[in-house]
């Protein structure tokens, strides 16, 4: 039996282990506008990012395969993380010294735009705060998950995927 | 307690209207559409029964009807599954603690002849195969009847409110209770006669017919003939030794989502999961979403066996998974108030000293599912143990017909899958049944090999391995 990786003993990828699976795009690719990122390292079958991508970006050689995006294509519309079922793929978009991360999230309240909210990295911990600035409801979602774009300092933008709202 | 607010559900939508039930005398509140145990455990009830020989506390365990856990007195009337019973007003429920008798003053029903209802073909369980098999039977020409025991068609799905894997044609990005309600538009709108609240109990043989016994609402008689059958009952959930694993907080994964997904009912404050499978992945994730505290999932191999997505999503949450850890006993006056877990070391033995205490009042149990198949053991089709299929299971053939002629089979109760082959396997012995029957065209065959062919690219990658080895085991032809 082939050596289990890492990601699959402990449930989250480390972004050393997630640059095995998927090259991620160049600071040049970051800085020009939002791109898609899949952190989906496992082949399952299960297509709709690539069915749903309108500029064919998303790549797939066979419904098991794993996502490539090609980032030059990819517009940042957000329709694959919209859709994703596994809630596995991001955006990134650098602008100055700030990173924008728009992830799905399912879990109640979703923050307003605005909103300051904790910044949780890939096993929960908080590391920051960052402000909510674009908000996808639920009703306006293509796969029925709301999606957020959230602001936060540059070097955490490959630590967070997800947050906390807190309210008084 | 009632959950109000929640990312994904609506519950004030499903609450009927307010009635009054007695437990043991006392008034309960509860709501017209939910069963009897949900009503009980939203007001606290947690113990539903005692063993009869060393009284202990018996809780819910799968809150689907198919284990014997919530069985009370109901207006006198031993042995009722509280589970899939409605509540309606003025209803008197108790605990059994002996073994039970009817009442003296009960007298035997005055015989009637039963309902007799005729199809062509019949389908036995309303979930994703059975109502795939009913609309793919009703479109290639059969005269289609559905029984299922539940007060709800949709069978599992009516709790899942994670968004399904697939391609899009196949429900991929679509919601399970979504999904439910999409097959349920779509039998109303064909020629289905459906019998909710109908347990099967008998499956026989007439000659060339086949007879299905129902009994509707725990007392009327209702007997099918059809021409053909597809059992689709899916699974039971499975329960592992353990101390105290009979303890009332002791629960299968699906009857926590029952409580919470479908009746909005707070399964508890604290939960330990046992098992990272999808089910116990997908069941933290909706924990967290119902606004409970999961403290971890325990996982005795050494990775996590569900998809690695479904463990990103709870693992962000901040929820720990302990792969080579199991659970070694639950602890409590009564009801779980800790669970003790330790680590496993490579020949799964507990390694002393790595003994952790989680002060939870819920232990989920997310450790696989056996196919329903008493029915068709009962009328005699050939089974055959098969590990990778989830235990014992029948021998088909490529149309999902059994060695029964005229008796098909489609999901779980199959061999353990999930609902997207569940929902393929269904239009295939849907398609089959109809074929069998002698009303649907040979065209119907092309519909058949479409949906064959979904299943082998569905199960092509590296998560169909498994069931692809047990398939060859048990598919002849």
């Amino acid at each position: 039996m082939s050596e289990t990786p890492q990601y699959l003993k402990e449930g989250f990828l480390s972004v050393e282990e997630l640059k095995e699976y998927v090259k991620l795009p160049d600071e040049d690719r970051l800085r020009q506008r939002p791109v898609a990122i899949p952190e989906c390292p496992q082949e399952i079958p299960c297509t709709p990012c690539a069915e749903i991508c309108p500029t064919n970006a998303v790549l797939m050689e066979h419904p098991n395969a794993l996502p490539v995006v090609e980032y030059e294509k990819c517009i940042g519309c957000s329709l694959c993380v919209q859709i994703c079922p596994g809630l596995a793929f991001f955006m990134v978009h650098y602008i100055g010294n700030k990173a924008r991360v728009t992830m799905p999230h399912e879990i109640f309240p979703v923050p307003k735009v605005g909103e300051e909210v904790i910044l949780l990295n890939r096993v929960g911990k908080e590391v920051g705060k960052g402000k909510v600035v674009t908000v996808i409801p639920r009703e306006k979602s293509k796969g029925d998950t709301p999606i957020i774009t959230v602001e936060m300092p540059l070097k955490l933008a490959w630590d967070v995927r997800a947050v906390k709202v807190v309210r008084e | 307690m009632r959950l109000s607010e929640h990312p994904i559900l609506n519950f004030e939508r499903v609450r009927g209207r307010e009635v009054t039930i007695y437990f043991e005398g006392k008034p309960i509140k509860a709501h017209e559409g939910e069963t009897i145990a949900m009503a009980l455990y939203a007001a606290g009830v947690k113990t539903f029964q005692h063993s009869i020989e060393k009284h202990r506390p018996r809780g819910l365990f799968c809150a689907i009807g198919k284990c014997s856990s919530c069985l009370m007195k109901v207006n006198g009337i031993p042995n009722i599954r509280t589970c899939i019973t409605l509540v309606e007003e003025g209803m008197q429920i108790e605990r059994q603690k002996e073994k039970p008798t009817l009442p003296k003053t009960t007298k035997p029903p005055k015989w009637k002849e039963p309902q007799r209802i005729e199809a062509d073909v019949i389908v036995i369980g309303g979930g994703p195969a059975g109502m795939m098999a009913a609309i793919n039977a009703s479109d290639a020409g059969a005269k289609v009847v559905l029984l299922d025991e539940n007060p709800m068609l949709g069978g599992q799905l009516v709790k899942q409110t994670h968004k399904f894997f697939g391609k899009r044609e196949q429900f991929a990005g679509v919601r399970g209770i979504k999904i439910a309600e999409m097959l349920q538009e779509e039998l109303k709108k064909r020629n289905v006669e459906i019998f909710l609240e109908t347990s099967a109990i008998m499956l026989l043989q007439n000659g060339e017919d086949k007879l299905v016994v129902g009994v509707k609402k725990n007392k009327e008689l209702v007997e099918f003939k059809g021409k053909t059958v597809v059992v689709a009952t899916g699974a039971m959930e499975r329960m592992i030794p353990f101390e105290n694993n009979d303890m009332p907080g002791v629960y299968g994964a699906g009857a926590i989502q029952t409580l919470m997904n479908t009746y909005g009912v707070k399964p508890g404050d604290r939960v330990l999961i046992v098992g990272a499978g999808n089910v116990g992945l997908i069941l933290a994730y909706q924990l967290y979403q119902a606004g409970v505290k999961v403290e971890a999932i325990v996982e005795a191999m050494p990775k996590i066996g569900g998809y690695f997505v479904h463990a990103a999503k709870v693992r962000r949450l901040g929820i720990p998974i302990l792969t080579r850890h199991t659970i070694l006993r639950a602890e409590g006056n009564e009801k779980v108030e800790r669970a003790v877990v330790a680590q496993l070391d490579e020949k799964w033995n507990v390694i002393p000293g790595t003994e952790k205490v989680f002060e939870v009042d819920v232990i989920a149990l997310a450790v696989g599912l056996r196919p329903s198949i008493e029915l068709l053991h009962q009328v005699g089709c050939q089974i055959k143990y098969v590990p990778e299929l989830g235990g014992h299971v029948v021998i088909r053939d490529s149309r999902m017909e059994t060695t029964v002629k005229g008796i098909f089979v489609a999901g779980d109760s199959a061999g353990i899958e999930e609902a997207t082959t569940a929902m393929l396997e269904g239009k295939i012995a849907g398609i089959g049944a109809a074929l069998i029957a002698g009303v649907a065209s040979p065209e119907w065959l092309k519909e058949i090999e479409d949906a064959q062919k979904e299943l082998e690219v569905f199960r092509s990658g590296p998560f169909g391995r498994k069931v692809l080895e047990g398939l060859k085991k048990v598919v002849v032809k």
